[in-house]
């Protein structure tokens, strides 16, 4: 009876660890085969442990030259879509104007609409108009996927926001530009660092709209896919788990440095 | 341009102050919205026009738009399996990622006290990495040759030659691990609201576990299940880097139509044609699913 008992409180949890565990699993794959001696260039299984990958992860300089124009565009991208982006939040979460229901259509529908119809429309609009497919077609078409998860993330941030700080500093004669500065933007800075970090990850792991619009330029995603026919070199592996560890690090950062900053945001004591 | 008032001026209500802010919020919003409606609306409008293309243009003799309407029945009758298999596999995966994401989601927000970050960390997890190289991990741990399908065979739930790489399976394995967390985070956000107490009041009122399941947790997370149904179908439906890297041209889905049209064959108004017919399919579901389910202001 007891073990019935114990196993109706539990089994959710033990489904719940299974479940992780498909989720975890590749990462754990990936980290494996970044020790890998493959057999053979198209050799998918674990063959010999080495650190010779790790050693010299730009054996193949084609892989780096991609890594390095995923961070210049994810930069770029990031750098204009959290700008526009941010801009547009202000403007949703603090004023009244025309138009606001067509405009949350208009921030809403990239976002639901599937990226293989983004990247084929913004194609049919390069090529009629002429425009020579490269770098920075790729980097318009990542801010113009980016800019609604900038808007979404900041607009969250600042409707959250106590308003009564920024009140607090306008009774105590600060000036609006004043207060901006001082009260406002520290408050969403925190927001906005989000944002950007979410279009950076975006931007540098797209695929598929920038298949669609790279011409001959070649992203990190877009060197992976093409070596997928040809044979994946092992530093592939490198480079996502090099990845997965920088993005973990960003995490745990942010999440100890939280606290801290909780402590701000708390209205001041009468 | 009235004249500034120095820093001295007492804050005063948002409504007195909008006469002279009127013109504030739409230039914040100009230069954003100018952007998606260049590179998102006016390229839509593009692809459509490029789908009604004469068909017999090419790249190099230009194209005539002669709202040639034939060329989607013709799309539709040349890639009709892909079309469905892109349906069927993004279905059956949320099938999976529902059975697999709700006792997931459930029991990060109810049970997992002070793990619950921890474990949402690892949820999130698989987005650190990149989408083609954890993909291609699957290639690993599918292959005839891993532990996984030698275990299979032995069991024998797999013949002695059954593969698991390049089958349907795979693929379909492939969609439910890419996009189980877009299902997994907004359920959790809706569970994690619930309220314990109305769990408590069902159980003292002689329910059993599966009717408070069915009458009070299903009920109340259905935002977060709706959106994440959708966040995920949305996506799977359009994916074809599964069906190209854990597939085989047997299970390629439309996607892969659609790229080969646009990159390999250049035929462009076919590709239009196909990328327009799956949006529209997409919506046509989104929306009888969203009206079935009786929650039209989620958009």
């Amino acid at each position: 009876m007891r073990i019935s008992r114990w196993f109706a409180e539990h089994w959710v949890l033990g489904v719940a660890l299974l479940v992780l565990g498909y989720l975890v699993l590749p990462i754990a794959v990936v980290a494996a085969l970044s020790f890998n001696r493959p057999s053979n260039r198209l050799s998918y299984d674990f063959n010999e442990f080495t650190l010779d990958n790790w050693r010299d992860p730009c054996a193949s300089s084609e892989m780096c030259d991609a890594v390095l124009r995923s961070v210049q565009i994810g930069f770029l991208a990031t750098v204009a879509a959290t700008v526009l982006g941010t801009l547009m939040a202000f403007a949703l979460a603090r004023h009244r104007f025309r138009g606001r229901s067509g405009l949350n259509v208009l921030i809403f529908l990239p976002m639901a609409t599937p990226e293989l119809v983004m990247g084929t429309s913004l194609l049919a609009l390069f090529v009629s108009g002429g425009v020579p497919l490269g770098f920075w077609t790729i980097v318009v078409a990542h801010v113009m996927f980016c800019v609604s998860f900038v808007v979404v993330t900041v607009k969250a941030r600042l409707t959250g926001m106590d308003r009564r700080l920024e009140e607090a500093a306008m009774d105590l004669y600060a000036g609006e530009w004043q207060t901006f500065r001082r009260i406002t933007l520290p408050l969403v800075l925190p927001g906005i660092g989000a944002a950007a970090l979410l279009a950076f990850s975006l931007s540098f792991d797209d695929f598929i709209v920038t298949n669609f619009n790279s011409g001959t330029t070649v992203t990190f995603p877009m060197y992976v896919w093409g070596a997928a026919q040809r044979g994946i070199p092992p530093q592939v592996n490198v480079i996502g788990t090099a990845m997965f560890g920088v993005a973990l690090l960003l995490v745990l950062a942010t999440s100890l440095a939280r606290p801290a900053r909780a402590g701000g945001q708390r209205p001041p004591v009468p | 341009m009235s004249p500034r008032s120095e820093a001295g001026r007492p804050a005063s209500p948002p409504a007195a102050r909008s006469g002279r802010y009127r013109l504030l919020p739409y230039l914040l919003l100009l230069p954003g919205a100018a952007w998606l409606f260049l590179f998102f609306v006016v390229p839509l409008v593009q692809l459509a026009a490029a789908s009604l293309y004469d068909p017999t243009g090419s790249l190099s003799t230009g194209y005539a738009l002669t709202w040639a309407f034939g060329n989607y029945p013709t799309a539709l009758q040349a890639y009709w399996p892909q079309f469905g298999r892109s349906f069927l596999y993004a279905g059956i995966a949320l099938v999976l990622a529902l059975l697999m994401g709700y006792p997931l989601a459930y029991a990060i927000a109810q049970k997992a006290g002070r793990w619950k970050n921890l474990l949402l960390v690892c949820v999130i997890a698989p987005m650190f990495t990149s989408f083609l190289v954890r993909t291609l991990a699957w290639k690993t741990i599918l292959s005839d040759n891993g532990a996984l399908v030698g275990l299979l065979r032995d069991v024998h739930l797999l013949g002695p030659d059954g593969r698991l790489l390049a089958t349907p399976v795979a693929v379909v394995l492939g969609l439910t691990y890419n996009f189980l967390p877009f299902l997994v985070l907004p359920l959790y956000a809706s569970l994690e609201r619930l309220d314990r107490r109305l769990l408590e009041a069902s159980s003292d009122l002689y329910a059993s576990p599966l009717t408070t399941f069915r009458r009070v947790t299903l009920p109340l997370s259905m935002p977060g299940l709706i959106a994440g149904t959708l966040l995920f179908f949305i996506p799977a439906t359009g994916d074809y880097i599964n069906a190209e890297l854990l597939g085989t041209p047997n299970e390629y889905m439309i996607g892969n139509v659609i790229d080969s049209a646009f990159l390999v064959r250049l035929d462009y108004p076919q590709g239009a044609t196909l990328s327009f017919l799956l949006m529209s399919a997409i919506l046509a579901v989104v929306f009888g699913y969203l009206r079935r389910t009786g929650t039209e202001e989620i958009l």
